[in-house]
């Protein structure tokens, strides 16, 4: 005989124990003090988060922003440490998996207690990080130029946000007398948002958008694509592609007979790294948007591309997200030094007006909005595969994350 | 059913009801408690599959369709919870350029469609799909290859739709959960005891299905369909309601998974994580009612553990997991129990339930 109260005396025991439970827990908006995780600096040491993808697609990236983190913070504690800790840098695998990232930034801040993090790449695991670190108040460190449109408390922005990156990019093709753009990206969020701003910028500037394509992540198939932008007759590309995509685009791209001079490609996240897989011959003389080359000149530039080198091999080229990491760390502890201590409020409220002679050259840490900023730079791919400045904005750029001081891009956010 | 059975089955429940509402509670910290939430989640899946796949033999690769319906639902409501009456989620402020909330965003608002909905959508959705492709008698690889496409599909139209459904990033950021903040650790547990009780409650419901007469039948579709239908059942049927069964459980995990982790995006739901899903089942066995669950239980905990200790080399140590589990384990971890049983004389002869679940004449339409 079916004994069904045996069967299901194990499955009331939860019920009673949740309905026990369940009168315990604050309500939304009841209490705006709860979480916030402290970090652990008693000890000698003070510890520190690396967050990138060790394995996955994104790892042949985010391992050389890794190293470059790894780098400053070697070079921090040679010369002293931090307020006179030494920092002792945790690494974690994000895997090229968000939700992963989440999991583990979670485990850095509350089990490891580290005074801040440095790493993520991708928008994606920028969002899906965003909200722990917001939990928990601690901070965030994102090296790579992104979208904008963002502006959390608990992040400081050290890549280049659009009005940096994109809108100089746009303003170079304008000034070189280039009236149609053709947009090619990978179907994730930083195209599809850039391509908005970009669609916005062209628009108000008597320019057309002549197409708008997508590949998925990691596609190898651009025939089609190729052929559209062709026959397109478009003056200028605008390439927002990702990783892998980019070595069969611009193979595709010169097989059919395309070339930088008859309609160059501007790309927005190819650097010296990726020159380098997708082979130079793809690459001669097409142009690029960052804030810092390898080539870019100075003495702090000169030292950190001799570091790098010595430290990971003289093959290893330094690109714009590793020098935003690398100088991510010193900014950080400038503004812990400035604040006195390593507490996350008493670091945000120093943060505004810290600088540091980077290798891109002086940057300035705007409080308001906690991204830096950043001396915008085109430059064009040479033969020998390294990147070479063909204009720059002068002199720093304001960051704008939300574009408010561009009429044309009311609309957007 | 013999009485000595049903207490085991008993003592079983109360110990995992120990082991999860007392035990681990007092000796995990809050942290490790939420990454518990979350592998119970995970097992909720396997439970599903243990039923399609190693009671009925259905190789479901797509599991991450239904998940991610499930989660979906649950993330949408959650969204527009948040946003409050008559506002736009903000992601969709920011992103989508839309002027009012789409159609199909509605009805979420109301947690009396989006509760049932996580459930119901998958099974829905299952069902349709099961109807058509049992009764063209697809089966084995060809119905593998198919929940597969699903998978891709589905995450191919939830990041093309970047606007509405969040693309890459899919949904995240939630501040509460039915009015409870979720930043709270109180109300962070009390989501571990939700999970908890929900897995629970899963598993006996799958003990049920698995001991009944359908269960019995759903076997015997799996090891020999051509006789079940001679003897004047329809295979179709039998196969639909396990595809069913566990489309609703893993539309429930999905639910539950995203107030457990905060995030459901595309990347939890496609191809390589429904086979994730397979794969804790088959290191956990596949056939017996635990081992699904100790199997993703397990598989997720030592994907944590090792790439917390070895962040550089974990992938080919979890490989090698893999490896030596198919090879030395083909039963699964649940094999490991029957090898010390193995030593002891046999049980009962497998007995058969007075009540069915799915009547012949039912199965048979």
């Amino acid at each position: 005989m079916l004994d069904i109260r045996g069967r299901w005396k194990g499955a009331l025991l939860p019920l009673a124990a949740i309905l026990a439970l369940s009168a315990c827990g604050s309500k939304t908006g009841e209490n705006e003090s709860v979480g916030g995780a402290v970090a652990d600096t008693s000890g000698d040491t003070v510890k520190v988060g690396l967050l990138n993808s060790l394995s996955g697609t994104m790892a042949i990236s985010e391992v050389t922003v890794r190293d470059s983190i790894k780098l400053a913070v070697e070079e921090i504690n040679a010369s002293g440490g931090v307020l006179g800790k030494k920092i002792e840098p945790i690494s974690e695998d994000g895997a090229s998996d968000w939700p992963t990232f989440a999991e583990k930034a979670e485990k850095l801040i509350r089990e490891d207690k580290v005074a801040a993090v440095f790493g993520c790449w991708t928008s994606a695991s920028r969002k899906a990080v965003k909200p722990v670190f917001e939990e928990n108040k601690a901070l965030l460190f994102y090296p790579v130029q992104y979208e904008g449109l963002e502006q959390s408390p608990y992040i400081f922005y050290t890549g280049a946000t659009t009005n940096q990156q994109i809108v100089p990019g746009l303003e170079y093709l304008k000034s070189q007398g280039k009236t149609s753009v053709y947009l090619v990206g990978s179907d994730y969020v930083f195209p599809r948002t850039a391509n908005k701003i970009i669609k916005a910028y062209v628009q108000a500037n008597g320019m057309t958008v002549l197409g708008e394509e997508y590949a998925p992540l990691g596609s190898t198939e651009f025939g089609t694509i190729v052929n559209k932008v062709k026959a397109s007759k478009a003056s200028a590309v605008f390439n927002t592609l990702n990783g892998d995509s980019n070595v069969a685009f611009f193979k595709e791209y010169k097989s059919a007979g395309l070339t930088a001079a008859s309609m160059p490609v501007v790309s927005v996240s190819i650097a010296e790294e990726e020159v380098k897989s997708i082979g130079t011959q793809y690459l001669d003389g097409q142009l690029t948007a960052w804030n810092y080359y390898q080539t870019t000149p100075g003495a702090a530039n000169d030292k950190f591309v001799k570091a790098y080198k010595a430290k990971y091999g003289q093959d290893k080229p330094t690109s714009d997200p590793m020098e935003a990491a690398y100088v991510s760390v010193y900014l950080w502890k400038a503004m812990v030094e400035k604040a006195g201590g390593f507490e996350v409020d008493k670091v945000k409220a120093a943060s505004d007006g810290v600088t540091f002679d980077a290798p891109e050259g002086l940057v300035t840490v705007d409080g308001a909005t906690q991204h830096i900023y950043k001396t915008a730079r085109i430059g064009k791919v040479g033969p020998d595969g390294l990147i070479t400045e063909v204009w720059n904005s002068g002199q720093p750029v304001k960051p704008d994350p939300y574009l408010k001081g561009y009429p044309w891009a009311a609309g957007l956010s | 059913m013999t009485a000595r059975y049903s207490w085991r089955a008993g003592v079983g429940f109360a110990v995992g009801a120990v082991l999860l509402f007392a035990v681990a509670p007092v000796a995990l910290s809050d942290f490790r408690l939420s990454l518990l939430a979350k592998y119970l989640c995970l097992a909720m899946v396997a439970v599903g599959i243990g039923l399609a796949w190693g009671r009925g033999g259905l190789l479901t690769l797509g599991q991450g369709v239904f998940f991610g319906l499930g989660g979906y639902a649950m993330a949408m409501h959650m969204k527009l919870a948040d946003a409050g009456p008559g506002e736009m989620p903000d992601f969709m402020q920011l992103y989508g350029q839309l002027d009012a909330l789409p159609w199909w965003w509605r009805p979420f608002a109301s947690p009396w469609f989006a509760l049932p909905a996580t459930v119901l959508l998958p099974m829905l959705v299952a069902f349709l799909l099961g109807s058509l492709v049992f009764r063209r008698r697809v089966r084995g690889a060809y119905f593998a290859i198919l929940s597969q496409a699903l998978a891709a599909a589905m995450v191919i139209l939830l990041i093309g739709q970047q606007g509405t459904t969040g693309g890459t990033n899919g949904l995240t950021d939630f501040q509460g959960f039915f009015g409870y903040d979720l930043d709270d650790p109180v109300n962070q547990r009390m989501v571990y005891f939700i999970v908890a009780g929900v897995l629970l409650l899963l598993l006996a419901i799958a003990r049920q299905l698995m001991l009944s007469r359908y269960g019995e039948l759903l076997v015997a579709v799996r090891d020999s369909e051509e006789r079940v239908r001679f003897l004047g059942y329809n295979p179709a049927n039998v196969k639909l309601v396990a595809y069913v069964a566990a489309a609703g459980m893993a539309g429930l995990a999905g639910a539950l998974f995203v107030p457990a982790v905060g995030i459901i995006n595309p990347a939890l739901i496609g191809i390589v994580p429904s086979i994730e899903f397979v794969i804790g089942v088959a290191v956990g066995g596949r056939a017996t009612l635990l081992g699904p669950v100790l199997g993703a239980v397990a598989v997720a905990w030592a994907k944590t553990a090792l790439s917390e200790e070895f962040p550089a080399a974990w992938t080919y140590l979890q490989g090698l997991l893999f490896v030596l589990v198919v090879a030395f384990l083909p039963g699964g971890l649940a094999s490991l129990v029957r090898m010390v049983r193995r030593r002891r004389p046999p049980p009962d002869p497998a007995p058969v339930s007075p009540a069915p679940v799915v009547s012949p004449q039912e199965v048979r339409a």
